[in-house]
Order: structure tokens, then C-alpha cells, then sequence
């Protein structure tokens, strides 16, 4: 009975945590909200919206998610085929990657800036889009792993016995077998790069422009989340609220899409 | 500016809200734990798996956001008074409540995880001994799989340590040494986050703010490998 209560607790918490953001965000979600950067006085209440900081988060965690990606496949491919007989080693491998995944994101942040300020660079897009991949890459890796680690030792000999390279089992058969596992891996660290705060607090800085190139500060949908609800005027703190919605949003949505595209692409998938 | 740095406020209200938090979750995380796998139909298990990676994958700052709608009126309208006191509801219960959140769909899904690679068998002998299902969970599951839950907390609790928007929004920032759960604290996190704008404009303040980064990096870490240790020892 008690267990049965736990489970509902938590089954009723996420509805009352998007059900309570909801009903306060809706009401003010707007056209303009969407569509236009912050005017003069903004903050004060006056017109405007959050389209920089909408377009900031989607090119900081599509570029992000993209670096990531790009260094983490080969790695998670080479950890299961290229090492598959050094257990020991790929079992120390996969211990490192699970201590840097539990690595709280705003150390990646501290991190990120001691660099920055190493090099010399400013707040940037460039700075946190190489923070945020160095934070979501142990998560891509140990997500695209445990999806390669469970196709069947079958599928690698018979690759094997006909003669074509690691690489080609890599991107050719592995790929292609374990193709929605990746691209939830994928989805996955990109809803992680798009609702995170504290790496970029340090990294990315904040503007009202939209960003246009790699070296100029981005606003982000978590730091516009974050500062107007900082505020003591209860309009901004509304547009807080309505920010929220939209970041709900777009994470389900990111959630569903990479259920519908793993459930469309499991047919191509060599069954045992 | 004396260049003298403590970390003694932060550390413990770092601990009241991780403990907190790990006292609200861990009791619930079992026994849901427990539910699902060993009573519930798989319907139910089908019902749940996305209703725990949608609360996984939801942005700290939400978590924030609901905080600031939900519970602290919460606590200042309702909990706060039931206990006598008038409270602001930024305070280190809020924290703790919003983190425990936050930190159950990680500790369900090791906690799940574990409990499915408990062999069938040793239940069915425990059941066919005449057991009653809540013994056999008792002496056999739970017994199994001890060394696990306990890394499953210990990982709950490093993630809950590390995690900053969130608690940094409701828990109050008011640097003093917390003395009840309805009071304000500041955690670790919250310090570096609050901070930063102004880590380069005092002498020795970067240093000390990056020793507080690396506190935390390093407790973090040492609470992870242990508890990851004894995951891989469990499962040999």
C-alpha cells in the first residue's frame, strides 16, 4: 500500500510541476513574446521578448550536442569494438566516464571559465558551446555504450568473417543496427545542453541581441528563466514564467520526438 | 578585505539540504523501486519508465521555477504555520524538497536497475520455502542488493550535492550557519554561482572561489567512485 502510494507521489509530481508551470506560464505566452528580441525598457516591463535567448540556446546545444556527438561516437565505437577484448581496460574506461558524468555541471562551469580566461577570451557562444560539449560528453558516450554494448557478439564475428575492417563494422553494421539507440544518446545530451544553467552562467554571458557570430555573448532560455524571475516587477516575473513553458515545451518535445524516431527506425534493426 | 576565506557556512547548509533531500527521496525511491518491480503489472512499469525520464530530463530551472510557485508558498502558507512559526518559505526545506525531486529519477532507475539483475530463481526458491512475498522481499531482494542501494544513495547524494540553479533559487542565500530546516541557507554551489561577477575585481577572491569549485569537484568525486566501486563489486 505504501508502495503503491510512493509510486503515485511521484507519477503525481511531474504533473504538478508542469501542471503548476503551465497554468501560470500560459496565460502570458505570446506572439511577441516568441518572435521579438528585448526593446528599451524591457526589463522594466515594457514590450519585447525572448527570441535571443530562444535562438541562443538552440545554436549553444545544437553546437554543443553536434561536437559532442562527433567525438563521442568514435569513442563509444572504438571502447566496444576496437577493445573488446580488454575487458579490464574498457571496464576502468567506463569507471572514468561515470565518475566525469556525476561531475556537478556548474565545476564544468568553473572550469570552462579558468580556461577562458587562460586564453584570454571573452563570454562567447565559442565559450559555451566548448563547455556545455565537454560537460554532456561522458553522458553521449556512456548513452551511445550501453546501446553498442548490447548488440549481440554474433553480429561482430560474422562482420568479421567476411573480411571487412573495424571501421567498417563500426559505421557500417554497427551503425546501422544501434541507429535509434544513438539518436536518443543524441537527443538526450541535447535536452541536457538546452536546460542547463550553471556551466554557461560563467561562459556564455547574457545579451538582448541575437548572436551572430561564434565570439559574441548568447543569451539562454535557463539564464532568461533565471535573471527576469530574479526581478521585483511582477510583468517581468510573468515572462519568467512564460519562459518556462517554452523550455517545457521544447525538452518534451525533444523527449517525444526521440521515442517516436526510436520506436520508426528499430525496423531496420537485425533481429536475433 | 583581509584575504581570509571560510567555507564553514556553506559546507553545512550544503549537507542540511543534500541530507534532507536524500531523507525525502530514499524512503520513496525503495519503495517504488519495490513496487515496480516486484508488484506491479507491467503496464504499470510501462506507464512509469517515460514518466521518469521526463522528470530526468527536465532542466534544473524548472525544477526552480516550480520551486518558487509550489513550494514556498507551500511552506510559508501551510507547513510553516502548521508548525508555529511564520517563515518566508526560502529556506533550507525548500531546498531540500525541490532537490529531492530532482534527484528521485536518478536514484529510481540504479535502484530498478539493480533490483532486475537479482536472479529469478533465488525469490521462486524463497516463495517455494513458503515465504510471503513481503519476506522473500525482505531477506532475499533487499539482503541481495543492500551493498547496491546503498550506491545508489551515495550517487543520489553526490548529484544532489552538486546541483546549483535549482536549490540556488529557493534556498534563500543568507550566509549564516543554519540552525533549523525553516531557516535560509547558502550552499556551495550557490556560492560560486552568486559570485562569479565579482571574482575578479577583489584580490585572492578567484582563489578562493575556485578552492570552493574544487571542494565540491572533489567531494563529489570521492562520493561517486566509492559508490560506483561497490556497484562493480556487487555485480561480479
Amino acid at each position: 500500500m505504501l508502495m503503491f502510494l510512493s509510486t503515485t507521489f511521484i507519477g503525481t509530481a511531474l504533473f504538478v510541476i508542469l501542471f503548476s508551470i503551465l497554468r501560470t506560464g500560459l496565460p502570458h505566452l505570446s506572439w511577441e513574446m516568441l518572435s521579438e528580441i528585448p526593446h528599451g525598457g524591457y526589463y522594466f516591463g515594457k514590450s519585447g521578448g525572448i527570441f535571443n535567448a530562444i535562438v541562443g540556446s538552440v545554436y549553444l546545444s545544437l553546437g554543443s550536442s553536434l561536437i559532442a556527438f562527433l567525438v563521442g561516437l568514435p569513442i563509444a565505437m572504438f571502447i566496444n569494438i576496437h577493445l573488446i577484448r580488454h575487458t579490464k581496460f574498457v571496464a576502468v574506461i567506463r569507471f572514468l566516464l561515470d565518475l566525469l558524468w556525476g561531475v556537478p555541471s556548474i565545476v564544468y562551469g568553473a572550469f570552462g571559465f579558468t580556461i577562458m580566461v587562460f586564453f584570454g577570451m571573452r563570454t562567447s557562444l565559442m565559450a559555451g558551446i566548448i563547455t556545455v560539449s565537454l560537460f554532456i560528453l561522458p553522458i553521449i558516450v556512456r548513452a551511445m555504450d550501453e546501446v553498442l554494448r548490447n548488440v549481440p557478439k554474433g553480429l561482430l564475428e560474422s562482420a568479421k568473417s567476411l573480411g571487412s575492417t573495424n571501421s567498417e563494422i563500426a559505421y557500417v553494421v554497427y551503425f546501422k543496427q544501434c541507429l535509434p539507440g544513438i539518436i536518443t544518446a543524441w537527443l538526450l545530451a541535447f535536452g541536457r545542453a538546452i536546460g542547463d544553467a550553471a556551466s554557461i552562467l560563467f561562459t556564455t554571458g547574457y545579451t538582448d541581441y541575437v548572436p551572430h557570430a561564434l565570439n559574441e555573448p548568447a543569451a539562454t532560455l535557463p539564464l532568461a528563466i533565471f535573471f527576469q524571475l530574479s526581478s521585483p516587477i511582477p510583468e517581468v516575473r510573468e515572462r519568467a514564467y512564460a519562459a518556462s513553458a517554452i523550455l517545457i515545451f521544447i525538452v518534451l518535445t525533444v523527449s517525444v520526438v526521440s521515442r517516436i524516431l526510436s520506436c520508426k527506425y528499430n525496423k531496420n534493426k537485425i533481429n536475433f | 578585505m583581509a584575504g581570509k576565506f571560510g567555507y564553514l557556512t556553506f559546507i553545512v547548509s550544503s549537507v542540511w539540504v543534500t541530507m534532507i533531500a536524500l531523507l525525502i527521496a530514499g524512503p520513496v525511491c525503495l519503495l517504488t523501486a519495490i513496487h515496480l518491480t516486484q508488484y506491479a503489472k507491467s503496464w504499470v512499469l510501462k506507464i512509469m519508465a517515460p514518466v521518469i525520464d521526463i522528470l530526468a530530463g527536465l532542466p534544473s530551472v524548472i525544477f526552480g521555477v516550480w520551486g518558487i510557485l509550489f513550494v514556498i508558498p507551500l511552506l510559508a502558507n501551510h507547513i510553516g504555520p502548521f508548525f508555529g512559526k511564520s517563515v518566508s518559505g526560502y529556506s533550507i526545506l525548500a531546498g531540500a524538497i525541490v532537490l529531492s525531486i530532482m534527484i528521485i529519477p536518478f536514484i529510481l532507475n540504479i535502484l530498478i536497475e539493480i533490483f532486475q539483475t537479482v536472479p529469478k530463481e533465488l525469490s521462486e526458491a524463497s516463495l517455494a520455502l513458503g515465504a510471503t512475498r513481503w519476506q522473500t522481499i525482505k531477506f532475499v531482494l533487499l539482503k541481495k542488493s543492500s551493498a547496491g542501494i546503498v550506491s545508489a544513495f551515495g550517487l543520489g547524494m553526490s548529484r544532489a550535492f552538486g546541483e546549483t540553479i535549482a536549490v540556488l533559487m529557493v534556498v534563500g542565500n543568507v550566509v549564516h550557519l543554519p540552525s533549523g530546516v525553516f531557516q535560509p541557507g547558502y550552499p556551495l554551489p550557490s556560492l560560486i554561482a552568486n559570485n562569479y561577477g565579482e571574482m575578479l575585481s577583489i584580490p585572492m577572491y578567484d582563489s578562493a572561489l575556485m578552492f570552493s569549485a574544487l571542494l565540491l569537484f572533489v567531494i563529489v568525486l570521492i562520493f561517486n567512485a566509492i559508490s560506483r566501486l561497490i556497484i562493480l563489486r556487487s555485480s561480479h
